[in-house]
């Protein structure tokens, strides 16, 4: 068990291990006391958290018009088959 | 609210009956992604083209089939990744997955290490980025376009992983079935397209511009 704490540069590398739920319990207390200490990294993982979600909150861009009306006429045709 | 499954059954029912504004919808939420997706595998935007479009045919031939054992999402995942390898090995290209997370060695890690001391600590910290919701953020047609110039900046790999995870919301399972990839290999490469997008958008996203 490696009981040294952990620095900045060990968390940024820990954050998505952590953000997924695969560190070991141990690990995992080691990263929050980390967090907990240091704000720099709690704005890091803030930061990462955040690429996240505008991933997840990209709008959907539809196809161009001639190809979503290419793929409609064979929607239609394969309800008609 | 209605529960993703029964959101889900509903879509499908209504696709199977030919609902065209279901497979519309279902048109606008996947196809660009799909195309992103479709990258990994296939170089030319051209033949990611034709592979997704191969796609939804696909999708429509097998669709009265579809039992539903696996999300419609992950479904048309699967079927996109198996025509755009199908592709890339008559094209004479081939992405070893077994090479996946060795993709991009040179700017492994997540953080510029100049950016610490020699202790590790930090010694040019990130600044904070200005608060606002990721809706409102994603509101932002800057944020938003440098977002997908990012995406497409990922080494392909990791541009896989992101796409699955984290634009389309698939879980580590779902993702390393897609890919015929294991769990770690994975997490490998979702953070280290994580570590790398969030560090692309950092030029946008300080402080620094409302506090001038």
């Amino acid at each position: 068990m490696n009981t040294t704490m952990l620095v900045c540069r060990e968390v940024t590398e820990l954050v998505t291990d952590y953000v997924e739920g695969r560190l070991t319990r141990w690990d995992r207390l080691r990263f929050q006391l980390h967090i907990g200490m240091c704000r720099h990294c709690r704005e890091y993982l803030r930061q990462m958290k955040t690429t996240q979600h505008l991933l997840g909150a990209m709008p959907p861009q539809p196809p161009p018009p001639d190809v979503e009306a290419e793929l409609l006429r064979r929607f239609k045709d394969w309800k008609r088959a | 609210m209605r529960s993703v499954a029964t959101a889900e059954e509903d879509l499908i029912a209504r696709l199977k009956a030919g609902d065209e504004e279901a497979f519309r919808d279902l048109l606008a939420r996947h196809h660009d992604h799909l195309l992103h997706f479709a990258r990994t595998f296939v170089k030319s935007p051209a033949t990611a083209e034709e592979v997704v479009q191969e796609t939804w045919l696909a999708v429509l031939k097998g669709l009265d089939a579809f039992e539903g054992r696996s999300s419609l999402k992950s479904w048309i995942y699967a079927i996109v990744a198996n025509r755009a390898r199908t592709r890339a090995v008559r094209d004479g290209r081939t992405l070893l997955f077994s090479e996946m997370s060795n993709q991009g060695d040179d700017d492994a890690l997540a953080v510029d290490p100049s950016r610490f001391n020699a202790s590790g600590y930090w010694d040019q910290p990130p600044r904070p980025w200005d608060d606002l919701s990721p809706e409102r953020l994603a509101a932002s047609s800057q944020i938003r376009s440098r977002l997908a110039t990012a995406l497409e900046e990922l080494p392909e790999t990791q541009r896989a992983v992101v796409v699955l995870r984290d634009v389309e919301g698939c879980s580590s399972d779902e993702a390393c079935n897609i890919l015929g990839i294991s769990e770690t290999n994975q997490r490998v490469l979702l953070h280290r397209g994580r570590s790398r997008l969030r560090r692309l958008l950092e030029p946008l996203m300080g402080t620094g511009r409302s506090e001038r």
